[in-house]
């Protein structure tokens, strides 16, 4: 097969799979609009109001569950597309003759790849049909800023990137990529739900299609918990790359410094999960700066810092 | 408002230890610490390319020369910033270390005994028995001990108890990641007290030996031996380098190689090596990067009597990714003092919006151009000169010039001829040594394993009970968690270890039935 034909294909690949996932975006939506009401939970508070009297509060949660036909069309279009996109990575690939990790388009469509694995996967063991419709739309909007923004034609790689250290070292940090996105969707749902359940109403659209802010605190906890100690690994092994590549282990590089920075907040929200106080909407909103932090190192630190990782391939 | 009452001094001190090791007083200086070290990477940084700093500050002089008082360019080594890590660092002792003396009691120290009331516990199991109390337990304990828990048996009688915990590492995880952060701490410290560092620039076929004078920077920490470097030498013998061509990241490189022989001290054979970015050579505790490359062309100068004053290969430094190189020619035996300031363009353009550039960082079409300039040089005024610059303002400029190769101009001023022979390339190399860094990568190996095992392993607790109810002789099965965040995963793998204890009972038939459904 020649290489433009398999360049091409992959190209088709990834535009398949975006097609399938726009598809699977409408079930998602679907299933979200056409949710059935369950019968209602009771709640109830206990208060204590002035006087030292006991004010008891019954509160009646009605929980409006997602259509699961329309969710269950979803996760298997959610399927076909990473299958797509997986083959139009490993093309790529196969392509460029060597992990498909040199540029930024690259490192989009992996990360998307990424994203949507770490949520399938998940969903095998959890159900999280709810989910869906917050996963695939930062996976389409990641791919489409790769196609259109960072398509890049190079096929070879710099020569700091010749290192069998480009695959690990981004390998995890793309999987973070995904682990950290899905915990920035699940922290944010918790916010919302939260204030829900704090007006004692929880008939808001969204928030009766979402499980309860706890569930969601704790899905946000235990994507963190595997992701964090993946991310120290991640930026270890670049201090190692880094170490034989350009002589010293650590330098500040900018993309070095958000990598840090993206540590100690994720840190931050670990030490929040077990402080007192904070382990509610606090931590969740660390969730939040955590992803905003590598999205920043991810596309800021890339565009708007010189860095000695500026491998984008963008505008050249 | 209520009055606080007054404080002694050990009261107040313990205070500010109990407030610097609190849980909030950590989160708090962890944002910090990430708060502290964004301006890093807004701001040019000395470490990094200190003539960028230069020319910041110069660029914006009302506020440059504040954020220069301030640290703003070496944040990483300000006073503020150090203050927020070692805050920090003071925190995580202050909360850590008391804890590995109350971990290393609790490891050594027996499960407590069952609560009374088990059926208060959230997941507790009841059944009925005929067997004899201290049968049933044995069978309990035996099959506790079987999967690694840690068991105590309760005293002998008709209503006893096994108790049982599992999962004391998650605690010894989360010790041992956060001391093995304080030893990361004190190998970069190492690094920075032994260690040294510098670069040097070698031209094609000329040599480098590791001694300071040789060195274009060079820096080593506070007890570093600056005389007693180790004692090697190479010799950059080609250099090659490819560029992307296609159109895609036309100019991008491809390949860097420099073919090198070194002697690991001068009485020792030669040897030879490839150096690349990935693959740096190893010599004498040291190791030497590849970090950068360039072109240096090759001048001669003849007098206005035809007699050669100057013939050399000049480093120029390159400006952009294609290569548009600056530099300087000194000829120190004219007389008057001649200096060039020359442009390199290794694909030469010009154009009226850029003047003289290059359009590709390959030596496709070289060419050089330059200003002539006469006068004092400054070399003997005892002051350091850059070798990069000339300062003009005690010369006068003769011409402009453009060379391609082979080509020769004659000074306007018929003081001589400037002949572009060709060129050399050079490559940079930072030489550095920390003798920190394995000591750094055992312990943040350590701290990765720390984390881990904090992060997933479960501490809980498990007890088994039996008593006489109403005439019944029941065993009871509960099971807490011993983490202060757990969710319905984690429950669940409560209910899988109550399981196993069930399990093993009902294979040992010491179970007769469930209470609930006796009654």
């Amino acid at each position: 097969m020649s290489p433009e034909s398999l360049a091409r294909m992959s190209n088709m690949a990834i535009y398949s799979s975006m097609l399938v996932l726009v598809g699977a975006m409408f079930a998602f939506a679907a299933s979200f609009a056409g949710g059935r009401r369950k019968p209602a939970d009771v709640v109830v508070t206990t208060e204590v109001g002035a006087g030292g009297t006991a004010v008891i509060t019954r509160t009646e949660l009605s929980v409006v569950e997602p259509g699961r036909r329309a969710a269950n069309i979803g996760i298997s279009l959610s399927w076909l597309a990473f299958a797509l996109l997986l083959a139009g990575v490993v093309l790529r690939g196969i392509w460029a003759e060597r992990a498909p990790w040199g540029n930024m388009y690259e490192f989009s469509i992996t990360a998307a790849l990424s994203v949507l694995g770490v949520y399938l996967l998940a969903n095998t063991r959890v159900d999280l049909r709810w989910l869906g419709l917050f996963v695939v739309i930062p996976v389409l909007l990641t791919l489409g800023v790769a196609v259109t923004v960072l398509y890049t034609e190079a096929a070879q790689l710099v020569p700091a990137l010749k290192s069998y250290w480009l695959v690990i070292h981004v390998f995890a940090a793309i999987v973070c990529a995904g682990a950290f996105t899905l915990a920035a969707a699940t922290a944010g749902l918790s916010l919302v739900r939260d204030r829900a359940e704090k007006r004692g109403n929880v008939e808001g659209f969204l928030s009766a299609r979402i499980p309860d802010a706890e569930r969601l605190r704790a899905l946000t906890n235990k994507t963190l918990a595997f992701a964090f100690p993946l991310w120290t690994f991640a930026v270890v092994a670049g201090a190692i790359w880094a170490e034989n590549a350009w002589g010293r282990y650590w330098g500040w590089d900018p993309k070095e410094t958000w990598a840090f920075i993206t540590w100690v907040v994720y840190a931050a929200y670990l030490h929040a999960r077990s402080t007192a106080g904070w382990r509610g909407n606090k931590a969740s909103i660390i969730a939040i700066a955590g992803w905003a932090a590598f999205l920043m190192n991810y596309f800021g630190v890339n565009f708007l810092a010189s860095s000695l990782h500026s491998y984008a391939g963008v505008g050249s | 408002m209520s009055q606080l009452p007054p404080l002694s001094n050990t009261g107040f001190l313990r205070w500010i230890w109990r407030q610097l090791t609190s849980m909030k007083t950590a989160l708090v200086l962890l944002f910090l610490l990430a708060l502290a070290s964004v301006p890093g990477s807004i701001y040019p940084q000395r470490g990094v390319d200190p003539i960028k700093v230069r020319d910041y500050i110069a660029n914006n002089p009302s506020w440059g020369p504040t954020l220069d008082r301030f640290g703003f360019f070496e944040v990483y080594s300000s006073p503020w910033f150090s203050a927020i890590y070692l805050l920090l660092f003071i925190s995580l002792i202050g909360c850590v270390v008391p804890r590995v003396g109350v971990h290393f009691r609790a490891m050594r120290s027996a499960p407590p005994a069952a609560p009374k009331l088990l059926d208060r516990l959230a997941g507790t199991r009841t059944f009925t028995t005929d067997k004899d109390p201290a049968e049933v337990l044995n069978v309990a304990a035996n099959a506790l001990r079987q999967r690694k828990w840690r068991v105590v048996m309760g005293p002998q009688g008709a209503a006893s108890w096994v108790a049982a915990e599992k999962g004391y590492l998650r605690e010894t995880g989360n010790l041992v990641f956060h001391l093995a952060l304080l030893f990361v701490l004190v190998a970069i410290a190492i690094g920075g007290l032994f260690g040294w560092k510098g670069n040097v620039i070698v031209r094609e076929g000329s040599s480098f030996s590791d001694t300071l004078t040789q060195y274009d920077a060079w820096g080593g920490g506070r007890y570093t031996d600056a005389q007693d470097l180790p004692p090697f030498s190479f010799t950059l013998d080609k250099f090659t380098v490819d560029f992307e061509r296609g159109v895609a990241q036309r100019g991008a490189p491809r390949a860097f190689e420099a073919e090198m022989s070194y002697k690991t001290d001068p009485s020792a054979p030669s040897q030879r090596a490839l150096v690349e970015v990935n693959e740096p050579l190893v010599i004498g505790g040291a190791k030497v990067f590849l970090v950068g490359h360039g072109y240096a062309p090759i001048v001669t100068v003849t007098d206005k009597f035809g007699v050669q004053i100057f013939n050399d290969a000049v480093p120029f430094l390159p400006q952009d990714g294609m290569f548009t190189s600056t530099g300087v020619v000194k000829i120190p035996d004219s007389t008057p003092r001649l200096g060039l300031q020359a442009l390199f363009l290794p694909t030469a353009a010009l154009d009226e919006i850029r003047g003289p550039h290059s359009t590709f960082p390959g030596p496709d079409d070289p060419a050089l151009f330059m200003s002539a300039w006469k006068g004092d040089l400054g070399l003997d005024s005892g002051t350091p000169q850059s070798v990069y610059r000339i300062v003009t303002d005690k010369m006068s400029k003769i011409g402009l010039g453009q060379l391609k190769i082979g080509e020769s101009w004659k000074l306007p001023d018929g003081s001589g001829t400037v002949t572009f022979v060709g060129f050399k390339r050079w490559a940079s190399f930072q030489i550095a040594s920390d003798p920190g860094k394995e000591l750094a990568l055992v312990f943040v190996t350590l701290s990765i394993l720390g984390l881990s095992l904090s992060l997933f392993i479960r501490r809980r607790r498990v007890w088994v009970k039996v008593a006489t109810l109403d005439g019944v002789t029941v065993i009871q099965l509960a099971g807490i968690m011993r983490t202060s965040t757990f969710d319905d995963e984690d429950i669940g793998a409560l209910s899988e270890d109550l399981d196993g204890v069930e399990q093993a009972l009902m294979a040992a038939e010491v179970i007769r039935g469930n209470l609930e459904e006796e009654r």
